[in-house]
C-alpha cells in the first residue's frame, strides 16, 4: 500500500531535521514503540508492539536512513519481524519545505506486510498503515512544535508532552 | 427382495447415521497413547533463499523431541507428477523436484522448511516459533505472463518458469487457424477462471506410526485414495516397501480433489515416527489449509469461436495460461491438458478444435484438480463464448446451441477434440430443462422484477464432461504414469452376509449406501446384509481412489464383476447341493433352482455350504465364497446436461441473487436418485460459489490475502436458491455393466457459465452493453461494469 500526505509544522527546518534523526524522538513518535536505539549513520534498532486486526505481535526490526540531504530530504526504510505473525516492511520518503517560520513535511509511505498479517489483516492494512503514519506525524508535530498560548493554560501533563523535544534540545 | 432397496431405490444414506450423530471417526479423532505432535515452520515470504536455519533455541524448548529440516530429506525422493506432458516441440515437461521439506529455497508462502516434534502440539508450536530461519527474500513470481518473460525463476535448475507448452490437437492447428481467418464471424473472449481454495470442512491430518519389532509403518491420513498415497510414498518418496506400509483413510470430511494428492506432511510423520519410535500426529489449522492445500482452476484464457453465415460452428481456438503454482502436484499436469483440452468440442459438431496450454510455475501454492478438474474450465470457456457469439449475431443462445448439437443418431461420435462420445441426447435435455424450469414463465417473472426496479436474466448452458477416469490403455498413450482401473472383493460370510472391499474411498459420496444396492440387486438379498469396507490398504485388494466421478462407473463395475464371479461359483455349489448339472441352475430373486423342477436352495444356504464343505467335490469346487475383480473401463463416461438459471440484479448495488437454478443431467442409469440429487446439489453450490463469491488473491509479493473466511467468501445457505434437479433423461452408458455415468462433478461443471450467462442477460436487458464480467461476479464488479458501460 502507498500513501502520500503532507503536514505543516510550526518549527523550522533545522529543528525538524534534528528530530527526525533522534532515536528518543522516534521512540516517542512511532506508535507502540517500546525500544529504540542507534544512530542515523548506523541505523536504528526498534521494538514495536502492535495489533493489526486479529494479529497482535512484537515486531523487532531495523530502520535505515539513506539518501540524506541535510535539512531537505531523507529516506527511511525498515523491516520488522513478528515471528509467526509475519512481517511488515516499508519506507518513507520525507522532504522538508520551509514555509515562513513553519515547515511543510511531505511524506510518501510505502508498506508491505507478509505472513499471517497479510493472511488475516489485508482488509484493514491500508487503514492501519494510514493510521500509523498519521499518528507518527501527529506525535512528531507535538514533539517539535513550541507550546502555544492555549497549551500554557492546559493541564501540566499536556504541556509536558507538547514541545518537549524543543525544550530538551534548548532550541 | 431388493425392489425397495436395490438399483433405483432412493434409500437414505446409511453413513449419515454416524455423520449426523457425531460418531464419525476422522483422522484427528484417532488418539493413541504415547502420541506426539508435529508442527511445521512455514515460509512467510513467497520466494527466498534459505541461508541458514538455526534450530538450537527451538531444540532446548520444553517437550521437544526432534526437529527436521530439508537437510534431513536430501537423500529421499521427490513427490512426483503422475502425468507426463510433452510440449508442442516434443520436449518433455519440466519436473523440478518437490521435496518433503523445502531445501535451498522456499517457493511459496506456507512452504514448510522445518518441522518440530514435541510431546504436545502447544509445545511444538512454541518451539517452531523459536526456529531462526535466515531467508533472503527474492522478488516473487505471481503473474503468469510476467513469469514467462522474466529471468527470475521459481526453480533455478530448470531455467524457465514454463512447465510445458502443449498443443491439442497439434495436427489441427493450421486448419483451425485457417478456418478462423476465413470465417464469416469470429467471437473472441478473454476470461479468467478464478483460482479457488478447496476448503474441505475437515483440514488435512496425518498420523505416522512405526513398529520397531516388525518394521511396519502405518499412516492414517485424510486421503481420497490410500493405495495411491502408499504407492507414491513407497515407489518415489521414501522407499518404504508397500508390504511394510499400511495407509488408512478413515472418515474424511470432504476432499473435492485436494485430498487426492500425496503431501510432504505424510512423509514427515512417517520419518518422525521411525526416528522416535512414537506415533506422530499432525493436523492442519485452517490457515495451513488455505496456504498449502492444492488450489483449483487459475486459468487465463483467450477463446475464439468461428461461425459461418448460418451460425454453424466452424472452429474453437483457445490459448490458456494455467498456473501450476510452485511445485507440481500429482495431477497438476493432467488437469489443464487431457482433462481440459479434450473437452473443448463440447456438445457440438464443430469440425476443428485447437487448444494451446502453457503451464506456468509461480510462487503460489500448488494448483491441481478441484471438483471438475479441467472440465469446468473447458465448459466455462466454451459456454461463455457461445453465449457471447449468439448475442453478437442476434441469435437466441439456446437456439444457436441446439443448431450445433450432436444429434442422437450420431453416436458413437468422434469429437474434434479427440474423444469418442458413447451416448447422449442434448436436445432432449434442453427440452426437459425448458419444461421443468418453466422457461415459458420467464417473461412474466422478468416483468415482475422490473416492476421492483430489478434486472432479471436467464442464462443457459449445455455441458458434456469426460469422467469415470479412466481407460488405462488410452491414458497410457496420453502420458499417464498410472493405470486407472479399480478393484473390489466380494466376501460372502458363512452366515450369508457380505463384506465388499472396494478401492474407491467414500468421503461424502454415499458409497456405503449405493454399492450395497448394486450387490443386493444382483444377489436378490437384503442390502442391509451387505457392508462396504474401504479406505484401508490392508483390507482391500487395491484401489485407485475417488476422483473424476469414477467410483460407481469404475469401482462399481468391479463390484459387478466380482459379484458375477460369486454367482458363478455359487451356482456350482448349488448344483452340487441340488444334485443337478450346473447348466440347469437358474438364479433369480436370491434362489437357485433347477430348471423345470421345484428343487431350490437359497443364497444363504449356499453361502453356509461354501464354508462347511462336507461332501464337497474338492477337485471341482474350492471351499469359501470370496471373489475379486479388477475393472478397467473401455472409455470415459460422458455425462451431459442442460442447465439454466435466473438471476436478479439490483442495479443500484450490483448485487446478484440467483433466484432459480435448474439442472437436467444425463447420468445414464441411476442407482440411487436421492444420492445423485445430493451430489448435484453439492456441485451446484460449489459452482455458484465460484461464479458469485470465491476468489483467491495473492498480492504482487506472493502474499495470500484471501487466507481466512473473513476474506474468502464461501457460499452460504442464503446465497443459493432452491434447486430443480432432474435426471429422467438418462441414456445408459454403452460400455460399463451398470450403464452409469459419473455424477459427482457435474453440478460444479455446469453451473458457473450458467450463472454468468444469466448475469450478462440481465444487464443487457437493462440496455447496458456489458458483454463479459470475470468471476466472481461480485457486486463491485457488476456495478463497475454497468457504470463503465453507460
Amino acid at each position: 500500500m502507498k500513501l502520500n500526505d503532507s503536514r505543516t509544522i510550526q518549527a523550522d527546518v533545522a529543528t525538524i531535521w534534528a528530530g527526525l534523526l533522534n532515536p528518543d524522538v522516534l521512540k516517542e513518535c512511532v506508535p507502540g514503540c517500546t525500544e529504540m536505539s542507534g544512530s542515523p549513520e548506523e541505523g536504528f534498532e526498534a521494538t514495536v508492539v502492535q495489533k493489526v486486526g486479529p494479529v497482535k505481535a512484537t515486531f523487532k526490526g531495523a530502520v535505515q536512513m539513506s539518501e540524506m540531504v541535510e535539512h531537505q530530504s531523507l529516506k527511511m526504510s525498515g523491516e520488522g519481524k513478528g515471528g509467526p505473525a509475519g512481517f511488515a516492511k516499508g519506507g518513507a520518503n520525507v522532504r522538508l519545505e520551509a514555509d515562513g517560520d513553519a515547515t511543510i513535511l511531505h511524506y510518501e509511505v510505502e508498506a508491505n506486510v507478509g505472513g499471517k498479517l497479510a493472511q488475516l489483516g489485508s482488509r484493514i492494512i491500508d487503514g492501519f498503515a494510514k493510521k500509523m503514519a498519521d499518528q507518527f506525524f501527529a506525535n512528531f508535530q507535538d514533539a517539535v512544535e513550541p507550546p502555544d498560548a492555549s497549551d500554557d493554560a492546559a493541564p501540566e501533563e499536556e504541556t509536558k508532552k507538547k514541545g518537549w523535544f524543543r525544550r530538551v534540545t534548548g532550541s | 427382495m431388493p425392489k425397495d432397496g436395490g438399483i433405483g431405490a432412493a434409500t437414505t444414506r446409511r453413513e449419515d447415521v454416524r455423520f449426523l450423530t457425531g460418531t464419525g471417526k476422522y483422522t484427528d479423532d484417532i488418539q493413541t497413547h504415547a502420541e506426539c505432535a508435529a508442527v511445521f515452520a512455514r515460509s512467510t515470504v513467497a520466494h527466498g533463499i534459505i541461508k541458514s536455519i538455526d534450530t538450537s533455541a527451538a531444540a532446548d524448548m520444553p517437550g521437544v523431541l526432534a526437529i527436521f529440516t530439508g537437510e534431513d530429506f536430501v537423500e529421499v525422493g521427490g513427490n512426483p507428477a503422475g502425468w507426463l506432458i510433452n510440449s508442442r516441440d516434443g520436449e518433455p515437461m519440466k519436473e523440478p523436484k518437490r521435496p518433503v521439506l523445502a531445501h535451498g529455497k522456499v517457493r511459496h508462502v506456507g512452504d514448510a522448511y522445518a518441522a518440530v516434534i514435541a510431546e504436545t502440539v502447544q509445545q511444538a508450536r512454541d518451539a517452531a516459533e523459536m526456529i531462526e530461519a535466515d531467508i533472503e527474500e527474492l522478488p516473487a513470481i505471481t503473474n503468469m505472463k510476467d513469469a514467462l518473460a522474466g529471468d527470475n525463476f521459481v526453480h533455478d535448475e530448470i531455467g524457465t518458469n514454463q512447465c510445458f507448452d502443449w498443443g491439442w490437437i497439434e495436427d489441427n492447428r493450421a486448419a483451425t487457424d485457417e478456418a478462423i481467418k476465413n470465417a464469416h464471424h469470429v467471437t473472441t473472449l478473454e476470461l479468467v477462471n478464478n483460482r479457488l481454495v478447496p476448503n474441505a470442512m475437515e483440514p488435512r491430518s496425518s498420523i505416522g506410526s512405526y513398529h520397531p519389532g516388525t518394521g511396519d509403518y502405518t499412516l492414517h491420513t485424510t486421503s481420497q485414495n490410500p493405495h495411491l498415497t502408499r504407492l507414491l510414498i513407497s515407489a518415489f518418496v521414501m522407499g518404504i516397501p508397500e508390504n511394510k506400509l499400511t495407509v488408512i483413510a478413515p472418515d474424511v470430511g470432504g476432499g473435492f480433489g485436494s485430498k487426492i494428492y500425496h503431501y510432504g506432511e505424510e512423509a514427515l510423520v512417517l520419518a518422525a515416527a521411525k526416528k522416535l519410535g512414537r506415533t506422530v500426529k499432525w493436523t492442519a489449522d485452517r490457515s495451513e489449509a488455505f496456504l498449502t492445500d492444492a488450489h483449483g482452476r487459475d486459468h487465463l484464457t483467450k477463446i475464439e469461436l468461428a461461425l459461418d453465415k448460418d451460425g454453424n460452428f466452424l472452429a474453437f481456438r483457445t490459448e490458456t495460461h494455467a498456473n501450476v503454482g510452485a511445485y507440481l502436484s500429482n495431477f497438476a499436469t493432467a488437469t489443464p491438458t487431457f482433462l481440459h483440452g479434450t473437452l473443448m468440442a463440447g456438445n457440438y459438431t464443430v469440425p476443428l478444435v485447437y487448444v494451446n496450454v502453457k503451464a506456468v510455475f509461480t510462487n503460489t501454492a500448488p494448483v491441481d484438480a478441484y471438483r471438475g478438474a479441467g472440465r469446468p474450465e473447458a465448459t466455462y470457456s466454451l459456454e461463455r463464448v457461445i453465449d457471447m457469439a449468439a448475442r453478437e449475431i442476434g441469435r437466441d443462445p439456446t437456439d444457436l446451441r441446439r443448431q450445433n448439437f450432436i444429434k442422437p443418431d450420431q453416436y458413437p461420435y468422434a469429437s474434434a477434440a479427440g474423444l469418442e462420445y458413447d451416448s447422449g441426447n442434448y436436445d432432449a435435455l434442453m427440452d426437459k430443462m425448458e419444461e421443468v424450469s418453466d422457461k415459458a414463465g420467464f417473461a412474466a417473472r422478468r416483468a415482475e422484477s422490473e416492476a421492483k426496479g430489478m434486472l432479471r436474466g436467464f442464462g443457459v448452458n449445455a455441458y458434456i464432461e469426460a469422467c469415470g477416469i479412466a481407460p488405462s490403455n488410452l491414458v497410457g498413450i496420453l502420458g499417464s504414469r498410472v493405470g486407472l482401473y479399480d478393484a473390489a472383493t466380494v466376501r460372502v460370510n458363512a452366515t450369508g452376509n457380505l463384506s465388499v472391499m472396494v478401492g474407491a474411498h467414500s468421503h461424502g459420496q454415499g458409497h456405503e449406501t449405493v454399492f450395497p444396492q448394486v450387490v443386493a440387486e444382483m444377489l436378490g438379498i437384503d442390502p442391509q446384509s451387505i457392508d462396504i469396507v474401504h479406505g484401508d490398504t490392508s483390507k482391500i485388494p487395491f484401489g485407485m481412489g475417488t476422483y473424476g466421478s469414477r467410483s460407481l462407473a469404475v469401482c462399481g463395475s468391479a463390484v459387478v464383476r466380482a459379484t458375477e464371479k460369486i454367482i458363478n461359483k455359487a451356482k456350482k455349489i448349488a448344483a452340487h447341493m441340488l444334485e443337478a448339472a450346473e447348466a440347469d441352475i437358474d438364479f433369480t430373486d436370491g434362489e437357485f433352482s433347477v430348471a423345470g423342477t421345484d428343487k431350490k436352495v437359497s443364497f444363504g444356504e449356499v453361502a453356509l455350504k461354501a464354508y462347511i464343505p462336507h461332501n464337497f467335490p474338492l477337485e471341482d469346487i474350492e471351499p469359501g465364497l470370496e471373489e475379486t475383480a479388477f475393472y478397467d473401463p473401455a472409455n470415459f463416461t460422458y455425462p451431459s446436461g442442460a442447465y439454466c438459471c435466473e438471476v436478479e440484479i439490483d442495479p443500484e448495488t450490483g448485487k446478484v441473487r440467483v433466484d432459480r437454478m435448474t439442472a437436467v443431467d444425463d447420468f445414464g442409469n441411476v442407482i440411487n436418485p436421492m444420492v445423485v440429487t445430493g451430489q448435484v446439489h453439492g456441485g451446484l453450490g460449489q459452482g455458484i460459489g465460484q461464479a458469485l463469491l470465491e476468489n483467491t488473491t495473492y498480492d504482487e509479493n506472493g502474499q495470500l490475502l484471501s487466507a481466512s473466511y473473513m476474506d474468502y467468501a464461501m457460499p452460504r445457505a442464503d446465497d443459493v436458491p432452491y434447486y430443480i434437479v432432474d435426471h429422467s433423461q438418462g441414456n445408459a452408458c454403452t460400455h460399463n455393466p451398470l450403464g452409469v455415468k459419473g455424477c459427482g462433478e457435474a453440478g460444479a461443471i455446469g453451473s458457473p457459465p450458467t450463472v454468468v450467462n444469466a448475469v450478462i442477460d440481465a444487464i443487457q436487458s437493462g440496455g447496458i452493453n456489458v458483454t463479459h464480467i470475470d468471476m466472481p461476479v461480485s457486486p463491485h464488479r457488476v456495478w463497475a461494469a454497468m457504470n463503465n458501460a453507460k
